[in-house]
């Protein structure tokens, strides 16, 4: 471990006055980094590779800029989608042509349902190779199309600084989103001069809302008003518009409680009296309920997906009106038509809504839902003695509180991981709701420490999610990123384990994970410090030791094969429907 | 339930437009029916029309997904409009001397033009709504079609009204404003691609 010890602590690339080379020859390399340095970037992450061996070139000559390699451009992705979520800034990743940038895909998918900005830099073969099916050419914009906000293949040198002005404004305005770069060999060397214009671009095509239609917030006000059992849902629109603040004003200058969705986790404090918990297929009970028997329901920042509604005629089936707030209009009525649609910046439509709430209180339909919060608490039963899941989460939480950053995997850890934290702080949790792309933790874990380098990161994750990442262990223990790491072994593929028992005849088919490696001589391959635990007795001690350790720990719990994510509505059933723990 | 929807799209004129455009249609389950796509009086931005058959709420969800698209500047779903929709027909029929005076008359009736001659086959061009060419084409079918293309509606709202103008529009900034004048671009010689 002294080894470990001796590699310098991760610290984020501290911007030093650099000369500026406004008015330089340089080439298309110097040009994009010279570029990635005035849109703020810090952190690359990347792989290089025959068709970006030009950037790679120059990128010794930006010591500002921090490059990190990954060891597969997917953990890449994920990487600059971590730090992306846990900083609100744009992240960044590099890879190489053909299978390099094809490897890209799952990870710009998921940065693109999550609404995430990141922009990747995709080397290409030279200008009149393309469409040749040259060695390492693939069609990458085509290929990306339908998993990135937008895409750009820069034929000619002199667009490459407006493409890359565009691609940052693009990522992180509006509904953020990844945009892809694609950028021929040719124009990495060639040479032009370099202008720099500071004004943000200006796009006919692209013209983001923020405020919403005053007449619309005003009859949502009216509705608001008038209600008797009022209702906020919210999700990570709320987040990414920085609305917390807004949100708690609304629902105490109202009383109204508010429920969030898996993304929506942090926009609303859960300790706050007026918290529900989350809503949908995995939500509380209690939440399911207020949603089924609310007259009028608040949805800021949120899609709306099956996962939230369950059953589509489940969903608030007492309900008289339905505001929907949203920056983007194709969610508004893609699943749940609302009365009232407004289309805007969460915090900007909150803020023009607020003023005209009436300040009222709510005592009987805040009883009744503190009734139901009574009868339907979210609950683990320890069946077996083994060790269960909650039983690892509960002691993390208590020695981190809201301090942490919890990054999920995908998967029963992903759920426990949403319930068994009380997430009092926005950008506390981050995991892969809308794709559920397993793998995702890990790396994007590593880049969440990039980008919070002084705040505990936590990845929680299953052994088969984590396998498949597993290769950025590498870049772990060589930028020694202080990661810890929670493996919830349960030896099988848990949720699938649970859909197979419970709907789908119980016939358990390929779930089977036994055979996997040894994590503690895994780390020690890697060089990566390992810790194994399998009773809930020693859990505090295994946690204590790795939160003592600087770098980062790769701990192993082997949890309750039988272990089940509760609650949870059955397949295909009703939001009232769900099945409790017992 | 289903209809035929008129689009009417104003986009940017660029590489990969129409592939976003389609994408984002097709990737709903909708088939295209028709597709018509041109410049416009304004060189950098082109006019899409499209008919889509699909109801009224799909077609809805695809138009606020293609109006997302960031090349889209305008999406207007017309069908319920006062339009004039027209597209162009050319069919090459088959016109023995003997039968050409009988074609010529139903081309007349079609207010169509002969625009090619051969011995066997003449090309007739005919301009019209979407019944107006079918009705054409059933009527020409027993002379023996030999090939036939048409063009896709194009169409415009009737009257005065234009509810975004081409030349309203911001000129396209970002390759407008030439941030990197080029300097004669030396580009490597370098093809391999290879490490």
């Amino acid at each position: 471990m002294t080894q470990l010890e001796s590699r310098p602590e991760t610290v984020p690339a501290t911007p030093q006055p650099r000369r500026s080379r406004d008015g330089e020859t340089l080439t298309g390399a110097e040009i994009l980094l010279e570029c990635l340095l005035r849109e703020g970037v810090d952190t690359i992450f990347g792989y290089p590779g025959g068709a970006n061996l030009y950037i790679y070139r120059h990128l010794p000559g930006y010591p500002e800029l921090k490059h990190v390699l990954v060891r597969h451009e997917q953990g890449g992705a994920h990487a600059a989608d971590g730090y992306a979520r846990s900083s609100g800034r744009v992240g960044v990743v590099f890879a190489t042509s053909g299978p390099g940038a094809l490897n890209l895909v799952t990870g710009l998918a998921t940065a693109m349902a999550d609404s995430v900005p990141v922009v990747a830099v995709t080397g290409q073969v030279p200008t009149n190779a393309v469409g040749t099916d040259a060695f390492q050419e693939s069609d990458v914009i085509g290929s990306t199309m339908s998993v990135v906000k937008h895409s750009y293949l820069v034929t000619d040198l002199k667009d490459l600084v407006p493409t890359i002005k565009e691609a940052f404004h693009i990522a992180r305005s509006g509904r953020p989103g990844p945009v892809l770069i694609d950028l021929p060999k040719d124009l990495q060397s060639a040479k032009a001069k370099f202008v720099y214009p500071e004004a943000t671009p200006r796009m006919r095509s692209f013209v983001p809302p923020r405020d919403g239609d005053a007449d619309a917030i005003r009859r949502a006000a009216e509705l608001i008003n008038a209600a008797k059992r009022p209702l906020v849902l919210c999700g990570r629109g709320v987040l990414i518009a920085g609305a917390q603040s807004e949100l708690s004003e609304l629902a105490h200058r109202a009383e109204i409680p508010v429920g969030w969705t898996l993304l929506g986790t942090g926009a609303f404090p859960l300790r706050d009296p007026l918290a529900l918990q989350m809503v949908g297929f995995m939500g509380a009970g209690y939440t399911n309920k207020a949603v089924c028997d609310c007259d009028t329901l608040v949805m800021v920042g949120m899609r709306c997906d099956d996962r939230v509604t369950t059953k589509l005629t489940s969903f608030a089936p007492q309900v008289e009106h339905i505001i929907h707030i949203d920056i983007d209009p194709a969610e508004i009525g893609k699943n749940v038509s609302p009365e009232i649609s407004i289309v805007g910046d969460a915090k900007e439509v909150l803020r023009q809504l607020i003023p005209q709430v009436t300040e009222r209180e709510n005592p009987a339909w805040l009883a009744t839902i503190a009734e139901w919060r009574e009868q339907h608490p979210i609950k683990f039963v320890n069946k077996t003695g083994l060790l269960q899941p909650q039983e690892v989460l509960i002691p993390m939480y208590e020695r981190c509180k809201s301090e942490a950053v919890v990054v999920a995997d995908v998967g029963q850890n992903q759920i426990w991981a949403a319930l068994w934290f009380d997430y009092d702080k926005p950008g506390r949790f981050l995991n892969s709701g809308g794709t559920g792309t397993m793998g995702f933790a890990f790396p994007a874990a590593m880049g969440a420490k990039f980008a919070n380098p002084d705040t505990t990161v936590f990845c929680v994750t299953g052994e088969g999610g984590f396998l498949m990442n597993v290769q950025e262990m590498a870049t772990c223990v060589e930028n020694n990123v202080d990661i810890k790491i929670v493996i919830l072994n349960n030896y099988c593929l848990g949720m699938v384990r649970q859909f197979q028992d419970d709907f789908y005849e119980g016939v358990r088919s390929a779930v089977d994970l036994s055979v996997g490696p040894d994590f503690m001589k895994l780390a020690d391959a890697f060089g990566m410090k390992g810790l194994y635990c399998n009773t809930a007795a020693g859990v505090p001690a295994v946690l204590d030791e790795a939160l003592a350790h600087r770098g980062p720990v790769l701990m192993n719990f082997d949890i309750d094969p039988d272990a089940n994510v509760y609650p949870i509505v059955p397949l295909g059933q009703g939001m009232l429907d769900f099945v409790e723990a017992s | 339930m289903s209809q035929a929807r008129l689009l009417s799209l104003l986009v940017e004129n660029r590489p990969g437009v129409l592939q976003r455009v389609s994408a984002a249609i097709r990737r709903r389950g909708f088939n295209i029916d028709s597709l018509s796509v041109g410049r416009t009086e304004d060189p950098t931005v082109s006019r899409m029309t499209i008919t889509v058959f699909v109801g009224q709420q799909a077609a809805e969800q695809a138009t606020k997904q293609v109006d997302k698209l960031i090349d889209v500047i305008s999406v207007d779903d017309i069908t319920d409009a006062e339009v004039v929709a027209h597209e162009l027909l050319l069919v090459k029929v088959k016109s023995p001397p003997a039968r050409r005076r009988e074609l010529l008359d139903i081309v007349d009736i079609f207010r169509g033009r002969i625009i090619d001659v051969a011995p066997e086959s003449v090309i007739v061009e005919v301009t019209g709504g979407e019944n107006k060419i079918d009705r054409f084409i059933d009527l020409v079918r027993p002379f023996g079609i030999k090939e036939l293309a048409r063009s896709g509606e194009v169409a415009m709202v009737r009257g005065d009204h234009v509810r975004l103008s081409v030349m309203d529009l911001e000129p396209l900034q970002a390759h407008a404003n030439g941030a990197v004048p080029a300097v004669a671009a030396e580009v490597a010689a370098d093809t391999t691609g290879a490490v």
